[in-house]
């Protein structure tokens, strides 16, 4: 019997992808809105004492056009990636995202809507939101 | 024309290396001039990023580097791994000396232009 080991690995891989779509990995309780795992763009979130790390890998797009919106503790990016198909050429491949994207990130309830930044490098949106002064550890001194 | 994607197949040290590393998308077509290979690879800079071409084989890489502030603690990771790579077999009437790589914002755009010989021509007939 022919077995084609591309075919194999590829489908093993999907199954680990699966799983680990259905295990939900966020720190906190999963939000109403959330996406399921596997969407587009991929997300990376960090938190530190004083802010919040938000890492889109949105390779090609136009930063400016980005719609990026924060109520309260939501944070919501829209978007689209339009790939323009070569006229008269033959695809092999067609892998990459092509579309309209939204992704909502549900922040820890103690960040500052006031104070964000964001910044577009290397294909990579990076959007750091500070967190209110009231909710940094503080030192609490023995007297 | 071949286009495979290199398998390691049954060497488990290639297929440990592979499991290790990120698949870029890619998207690749041909035209009557040779073969694009356009691939994402967000949060590589210029400097990071590693294509090797040889007579018969292309591989795509690079390495994600991103500003993150001492002591942050992970809590949600689609991309938990730092390293894209991906390779492809080329057939031999490709011109590999001639490949022209451009890269921004995580879009890596590679030409690889067919040798003179095996370029399709149009042939237009002239009005007598």
């Amino acid at each position: 019997m022919y077995i084609n080991m591309n075919d194999f690995g590829a489908s093993l891989f999907d199954e680990l992808r699966r799983l680990e779509r259905e295990m939900n990995t966020y720190g906190w309780p999963s939000p109403i809105r959330s996406a399921p795992r596997g969407e587009y763009p991929p997300i990376n979130i960090g938190t530190h004492a004083n802010r919040v790390d938000v890492y889109l890998f949105l390779p090609g797009v136009d930063a400016s056009q980005l719609d990026i919106n924060i109520q309260q503790n939501m944070l919501s990016i829209k978007g689209e990636r339009r790939l323009i198909a070569e006229e008269g050429a033959s695809y092999f491949r067609r892998e990459r995202f092509d579309g309209a994207f939204r992704r909502v990130v549900n922040l820890p309830e103690d960040v500052d809507p006031e104070q964000v930044e964001a910044l577009y490098k290397d294909g990579v949106l990076h959007i750091a939101i500070q967190r209110k002064e009231a909710s940094k550890p503080r030192q609490i001194q023995v007297k | 024309m071949s286009n495979q994607e290199t398998n390691p197949g049954q060497d488990s040290k290639a297929r440990a290396d592979q499991e290790r590393t990120l698949r870029p998308a890619v998207d690749i077509f041909e035209d009557a001039t040779g073969i694009t290979v356009m691939a994402d690879m967000p949060g590589v800079p210029k400097e990071k990023l590693d294509i090797q071409v040889d007579k018969d084989s292309l591989s795509i890489g690079g390495e994600i580097l991103l500003e993150m502030p001492a002591e942050m603690e992970p809590v949600h990771a689609d991309v938990r791994l730092t390293r894209y790579q991906r390779s492809f077999t080329l057939s031999r009437e490709l011109d590999t000396d001639q490949v022209e790589a451009n890269f921004k914002d995580g879009v890596l755009i590679l030409r690889i232009p067919k040798a003179e010989a095996h370029q399709t021509r149009k042939i237009q007939v002239r009005a007598a």
